[in-house]
Formats: C-alpha cells, structure tokens, sequence
C-alpha cells in the first residue's frame, strides 16, 4: 500500500523515484524548475513518462504499456492557484467531485456542506468564487479537492499565493486535514515542509538532492537547497583531517559526529550566526577564516545578513555599519572549528 | 501549473484607457477618416430611403418571404454552425497532431475564398453531376436548388467564424480548469459539459452570433449553388438586388433593414465577448 513512482521525462532531464507509505505526507523541495511540477504532473496523469511506472495503492496508474486517465487515478490536484470554477456557486464548486462520481444533486451538496465545515468555510457556500478574498478562495478549493477522496492528494505551493495575515491559519487548517492522509507537498517554504510533511524529498536538477524524515534533513542537510532553506552555510569539498578542503581549495576546520577517513566528499554546514565579520585577516586567530567579497546585504530588524556568493554571515546592523559594508567589499569571515559541522556526502 | 497564460487579455475588460495615448495627432485625423469610409455610405442609404413609402416596401409580399427565408436560413446554418464549428474548434485547440495548421489554414479558407467559388464547389459536391449528387439523387435526395443549398451554402461561409472565435476563447482560457476537473474525476464528456463549455460560452455566443451576421449577408455562394426563387431560395441579399433593377426605392428601403439588423447582431457580439472576460 501507499505510494511508488520511479519515471524519467527526458525533455525535462526529469529521473525521479520515490515512495510513501499510506497516510504519510512527503514535502517536495527543490528550485524553480527542479521538477516539482513535472513530478506533480505525472502523479496526476496530465503528463506522460517516457519510462517508468507508478502505482498507488496496489493499482497500477501507469508503466510502459499502461496508463490510466487522470479522472480514474484517484489523486487530486490541488493547484497553487485555486482555480475554482467561476460559473458554479461555492457549494457546487465542492459539490463537483461527488456529483462526477454519480451521487444524485442533494447528496453531492450534503457532502459539499460537510466539507466546507471541515475546512471552516460553511459561511461562504452560496457566494460566486468572484467574491472570495485569496485566502478563502485556498480554503474551498482544499474543500473541493478533499470531497473527490483522493487516495492521494497532490498540493503545489499550497501557501505561495497566500498573503501573510491568512497563511498561518491556512497551514493550520492544511495539517490538520492532511493528518493521516496521503499527500505530496510541492514547497519553497521550509515551515510548510516542517508543519505539514512527514518526510522531505529535495529535488535538484530534476534528480533526488536528498529524502528522508523532515528533521533528519532539515538538521542534518546534504544539498545546498536544503541547507540554503534552513538558512545554513553549506560548502561541499573533500574531507581532510579535522575538516575539509573546498573546491576553490580552501580549508575548512570542523568537527564531525563521526569520524570521517579523509579524501572523501564531505561538506561542512554552519549558521550565518556564528560568522564573525573583520575588515581585515585577523591576526593569529584559532578560527576558520575565509576573505570573501560581499555581494548583498539584506537587513532584518537589529540583524543584517551578510552574503557573500553561497555563504552568509548574520550580524547587528551597528557592526554593519562599523564595517562600513556595501556590495563589493572585501572582508574576512570567520567562525570556530566547533560551530562548524561535518557530513559525509 | 505555473506560469501559464492568465485567463483573458486584462485589456479587453478595461477598456481605453484614459490618461496618456503617446499617439500623434495626425493618426486620429486618418482615423477618423478611415471610420468616415464606414459609415458615410450607412448615412447615404438612410439619406436616400423614400421614407413615405418605407412601410409598404419593406411589407410587401416578396420582401417579406425574402426576410422570413432569411431569419431561418440563417437560424439553420448558424445551428449546423455550432454543431459542426464547435467540435472542430476544440480539436484545433486542445490537441495536437500532424498537419493541424495546415488543417486549420484548410477551415478558413472559406473566409478568404471569392462566395461565388464556394458556391460552384458546393454545386459539384452536391449537385445533381455532383461528387455525392448522384449518390443523393438515387436516394431521392435533390440539393441543389433548394431551400436547404440555401442552408448549406451559408454554412460553409458562416462556420470559419464560429470556429475562428470559438478556438480563440479555447486558447485565452487555458486548459487549466479542465486539468483540475480531470483530477477531481470528472470523465472528460463531464469536463467538456460542466467545465469547458461553460467557460467560453460567451466566446460560443459571439462566434454564434458571427456566424448568424454572415449567413444573414450570404450572396454569391448562394445564387450559384441554390439559385433566386422566390420562397424557396430566394433570401433578403437576392431580393435587393433583383430589386435594384425594377424598384430601386425598395432596394434601398431592405438595404436599410439589413443595416439595422447587421447593427443589432454585431451589437450583441460586442456585448457578450466583452463578458467573455471577468
């Protein structure tokens, strides 16, 4: 039981696998153009692999001589856009599903009424999709896509178009219907991988970056998307004794859980936080250090974060200042062997 | 699902836009005179119209079969329009095969092609000498000639536009909506009904009554292929021009209420494609 797809799109250097048990909900990660919608398409039925097979549930939805149309699958799409049907009312929006299956008028709207309430949105069900604010739209398009029961439903970007004041309220409501039920999460936002994923799949490339449960991934992060979300330092290199050496052939000190033999890949992974900025080498220093040149500043309330190509470093906007920072100087980064963490790869 | 064209032209709902034009002043001048073009010869029918016997011209006997011919022909075609036009314009839309445009190019080439041609081409497909004339004649099927010429040679014209508008409403809204109907387990005969057709309705709508405004003003293919008899074939566009050779006074008086009712139908065109886009 559960999910399984394994399929390989060759125009969109599409080679995927993954699998789920019933009821887990799998949060797919990764940069625009990835393969996050190409993966959604495919669960879906509205694209065709060139090899590969996928089943769900002990069915079969397609292999290399089947495939089942998308309205037989079984998997709904959930849009990031809700795309509710302008020329239906609210009820008859979530009274679609039902009454394609062939229940009768009345018994399609009952059904459509309790999942309104399922997603608080009773009140909205004789308006037009025309006179719902985004967040509410969100809310009956989720009603609409739990009233087919899917035996896998597939969310991209659930809470992308959401504004800031609905979407906490929105994430709620999603982990709360999502609990026990199969489904896929497409998602740039690391919250929405933590609140409502069981497990995370980082797509790089068209290729699996890194899968696993969410917190194995989110504290210990292989790729550079991961680690990039959870907001963390990630250089890749080759292990060295006590550290690693970079491509650009840096050396890295840190410390690893585990031993590591040296000459393997490894990356090291460190908070912006523990950056400290100079504008000059220090001195005898017992720390890594690093001359890089700032290419952005991005202030956050009393913080700045300082990135300089792939690495960042967060510190109070008064040593900013001090610093005199702008695009393009040169400074030194610093941070201690034990805040730097290293993983084999 | 991102990225995708958004529903209609934001334009078309607005309207003009107040505010700067960037336009030179000279453009409006050669406008206006191009709109003059227009309109100018519509004033000079009004102008010439013998208003005192405008009543007893547009109700005398042939005037009116010609008129009464008119509408259901018209009505007719414009059905087999929608009935022929529509399937055409989703395949054209929504799928993709080999030698689809030239297969598109093929459909309208009634809106390029000379009436009187499409009418000799209809005549030796469905004449008596015709491709499928005499297999209908054994059947005691005979076309030509007939009210039903009439019918037909109006859809062969009037269709390129049911097609042209419909596929354009198709390809403005998307596939999008369609794709959700699918995953939510909607057989795609339900999508087509509950979804799609819904959806460009006011796109079928103009197209249709497009489709009606050209059957209506349909001329040359039609007395080729059907002929001038009065109540059977003769329609209002054969009529004023018979007419023209004995009574002028009466061609202009039709012409004048083929005018209005161009005016209402592309009246009404205008109003349901400008609620083709919310």
């Amino acid at each position: 039981m559960g999910f399984a797809l394994e399929a390989a799109v060759h125009a969109r250097r599409f080679d995927v696998a993954l699998s789920m048990d019933d009821g887990e909900t799998l949060a797919v990660l990764g940069a625009n153009g990835a393969g996050k919608s190409t993966l959604l398409a495919l669960a879906a039925g509205l694209l065709r692999a060139d090899s590969g097979s996928a089943e769900l549930d002990g069915r079969n939805l397609f292999g290399p001589r089947s495939f089942l149309p998308p309205h037989r699958r079984g998997v709904c799409l959930l849009p990031q856009e809700p795309l509710l049907f302008p020329h239906l009312s609210v009820l008859d929006n979530v009274a679609f599903a039902p009454r394609s299956a062939g229940e009768s008028r009345a018994a399609s709207r009952a059904s459509a009424l309790q999942w309104l309430a399922e997603v608080e949105a009773s009140e909205l069900a004789d308006k037009r999709p025309g006179q719902l604010s985004g967040g509410q739209a969100h809310r009956v398009a989720v009603a609409r896509a739990l009233a087919a029961r899917p035996s896998l439903l597939l969310l991209d970007e659930p809470l992308a178009a959401i504004d800031a004041a609905a979407a906490p309220g929105l994430r709620r409501m999603l982990r709360r219907v999502l609990a026990g039920r199969s489904a896929v999460i497409v998602t740039h936002d690391l919250l929405d991988a933590l609140i409502l994923a069981d497990t995370v799949m980082v797509l790089q490339e068209g290729r699996v970056a890194e899968a696993g449960s969410t917190q194995s991934v989110l504290e210990r992060p292989r790729s550079s998307f991961a680690a990039g979300l959870a907001g963390l330092n990630f250089v890749p290199g080759t292990s060295v004794p006590l550290g690693l050496v970079d491509a650009a052939g840096r050396r890295l000190e840190a410390v690893s859980e585990t031993p590591l033999p040296a000459g393997v890949p490894a990356a090291a992974v460190f908070s912006p936080r523990a950056v400290s900025v100079f504008p000059a080498a220090p001195a005898g220093s017992p720390r890594n250090v690093l001359r890089v040149a700032v290419t952005d500043l991005e202030p956050h309330g009393e913080f700045v974060t300082v990135r300089a190509g792939h690495l960042s470093a967060e510190i109070s906007t008064s040593a900013a200042a001090e610093l005199d920072l702008v695009p393009g100087s040169e400074v030194w980064f610093t941070v201690k062997a034990t805040a730097v963490t290293l993983f084999p790869l | 699902m991102t990225g995708t064209a958004p529903l209609a032209a934001p334009d078309r709902v607005r309207g003009p836009r107040a505010g700067f034009s960037g336009l030179p002043l000279w453009l409006f001048v050669v406008a206006a005179l191009g709109a003059l073009f227009i309109l100018l010869p519509l004033a000079a029918i009004v102008v010439r119209v013998d208003w005192t016997r405008f009543p007893e011209l547009v109700t005398s006997e042939s005037s009116i079969a010609a008129l009464k011919l008119s509408l259901t022909t018209s009505a007719a075609a414009t059905t087999l329009c929608i009935l022929a036009g529509t399937p055409m314009a989703l395949v054209l839309a929504r799928s993709a095969f080999p030698g689809q445009q030239v297969l598109r190019a093929l459909v309208l080439l009634p809106l390029v092609l000379p009436p009187v041609v499409g009418g000799i081409a209809l005549l030796y497909t469905f004449g008596r000498q015709g491709l499928l004339g005499g297999t209908l004649s054994t059947l005691g099927v005979d076309i030509a000639f007939s009210t039903t010429a009439v019918v037909l040679a109006q859809t062969f014209v009037a269709l390129p536009f049911l097609v042209l508008s419909l596929e354009g409403a198709l390809r403005s809204a998307g596939g999008r909506y369609e794709a959700v109907a699918a995953t939510l387990g909607a057989s795609p005969t339900t999508v087509l009904r509950r979804v799609t057709i819904p959806l460009v309705l006011p796109g079928l709508l103009s197209g249709a009554v497009l489709s009606f405004a050209r059957a209506l003003g349909e001329f040359g293919a039609t007395l080729t292929f059907a002929g001038s008899l009065q109540g059977v074939t003769r329609t209002l566009p054969l009529e004023i021009y018979l007419q023209r050779e004995t009574d002028p006074d009466a061609a202009v008086a039709l012409s004048l209420v083929l005018v209005a009712v161009a005016v209402l139908v592309v009246a009404l065109a205008h109003r349901s494609s400008g609620s083709a886009v919310r």
